[in-house]
């Protein structure tokens, strides 16, 4: 049985973050630490220590908005970008689910969009975010007025092969 | 020169005028532009964010389908740009993945074309002198603080086409059509714009901060070539803080004295007309 920090390097796929000697210029860097209970540098930490479970119940996986500043500036190339993608990956597939539920919510309608109809469609997207995720009247105001702007546009060419679309992501379906 | 073209998602959608205007400027400057046949979306944050060989097979088959040309393809999406860029870094390090995205695909992926931004191939391609050619209104008393955000620099060993901590070739290009880009720290800070609908508080903060460094700075406006970057800055910004943003492309076309812009600018959230109009420029 693999540890915590065996399973987050398998999927990384690269330089194993135990190199990561913890300068912080990775914490220092991020702009979104002030909203994360725990910063990157002590995700790290944490993975090594096999604290899995708050590691994935974490809103700070969800967070990360990959900005990949941590990658650009790591004088160690931890790729911590792609080590947060890999945690979230974790946490769905072993169905943990997401602390930060709507996000997940907004990637998913984001996915069927492209599923449906091979391009997104944002109308669309935002109309099955909302119900998805239950957040009905928020930026209700500003759809409107790019609505009326005509900067939304409710029809929009999508892909024609839909087939070959189709294939990937069910060649590319997580078990 | 002749490329393809990605214009991906957002551009036939809340971006329609960074399409426009891309398509416009590049006629202009001699850049013949061939539409991907039948691409489909990136995948953008979304894709990556949750599964990790759909990141990399959805960008491949538009790859694919580009390279049945042998010619550059431009992408004026940042995050299209991005993703497009990250699979071709993986799929030339990985045997493995690339032979298993290709069986997913059901394509060869070659890795014989340069995927590019339009800002690479004017300042690097077409020139700066060969722009400044075009310029017929100089736009005089417009400040912009240039602002490339993450998706078009980063990781550099995978985007590489200008500095990933102080770029200068939006700030050049912005200096040949007359304008006076402002020195500024925050040309790679993160808007937040992945998380703009699912965490706006975070995303406000985020965004007002950027506005009130570029005013520190001297600015009257934002520049980008980013459609997530724009939509951003331009619907999240507080009250108070709002500056207009732009699509470089847009003042390039301004510049150049072609017919559009004043329809494209209609379409910001932050209208920039009384700024144009009170310097001249409209």
């Amino acid at each position: 049985m693999n540890t915590f920090l065996e399973e987050v390097n398998e999927k990384i796929n690269g330089v194993p973050i135990q190199r990561c000697y913890h300068c912080r210029k990775c914490t220092a860097g991020c702009p979104m630490t002030s909203a994360m209970e725990h910063n990157p540098n002590r995700v790290i930490k944490m993975i090594q220590m096999g604290r899995r479970e708050a590691v994935l119940n974490s809103a700070t996986i969800w967070l990360c908005v990959s900005c990949e500043t941590c990658i650009t500036r790591c004088p160690n190339e931890v790729d911590i970008a792609r080590m947060m993608d890999v945690l979230r990956e974790i946490a769905i597939g072993t169905g943990v689910g997401a602390k930060e539920k709507n996000i997940l919510k907004f990637h998913e309608a984001f996915l069927t969009n492209i599923r449906v109809g091979g391009r997104i469609n944002e109308p669309s997207m935002m109309v099955h975010y909302k119900l998805k995720s239950g957040d009905l009247f928020s930026d209700m105001a500003m759809g409107m007025d790019m609505f009326m702007k005509g900067k939304l546009s409710l029809i929009s060419p999508r892909t024609k092969d839909m087939k070959s679309v189709r294939r990937i992501f069910e060649k590319t379906k997580q078990s | 020169m002749k490329v393809s073209y990605y214009p991906g998602c957002s551009l036939h959608g809340t971006a329609k005028e960074y399409d426009q205007s891309v398509r416009s400027v590049s006629r202009a400057l001699g850049i013949d532009l061939e539409e991907i046949e039948d691409w489909s979306c990136c995948g953008a944050s979304s894709a990556h964010s949750t599964n990790f060989k759909l990141s990399i097979a959805l960008p491949a088959r538009d790859l694919i389908a580009a390279e049945k040309k042998t010619q550059d393809v431009m992408v004026p999406c940042a995050a299209c740009f991005n993703r497009f860029k990250t699979a071709e870094h993986h799929l030339s390090h990985d045997p493995a993945l690339k032979a298993e995205v290709e069986e997913i695909v059901g394509g060869r992926y070659q890795g014989s074309i340069a995927i590019r931004n339009p800002i690479d191939i004017i300042a690097n391609d077409i020139g700066l002198e060969a722009l400044s050619a075009k310029v017929v209104k100089k736009l005089a008393g417009l400040k912009p603080a240039s602002y490339y955000g993450c998706l078009l620099l980063r990781p550099p060993e995978v985007c590489r086409f200008d500095d990933a901590e102080n770029p200068v070739l939006l700030d050049r290009i912005l200096t040949t059509l007359g304008a006076e880009a402002r020195p500024w720290s925050f040309k790679t800070d993160c808007c937040g714009g992945s998380l703009t609908i699912s965490k706006t508080t975070i995303v406000t903060k985020m965004v007002d901060k950027l506005m009130k460094m570029a005013r520190e700075a001297g600015a009257n406006c934002l520049v980008t070539a980013c459609p997530v970057c724009t939509a951003n800055l331009d619907m999240r910004a507080s009250a108070g803080a709002k500056l207009p943003v732009f699509y470089f492309t847009e003042l390039a076309a301004l510049a150049m004295g072609q017919e559009g812009p004043e329809g494209w600018f209609k379409l910001h959230q932050t209208d920039p007309r009384p700024l144009l109009q009170g310097l001249g420029l409209l």
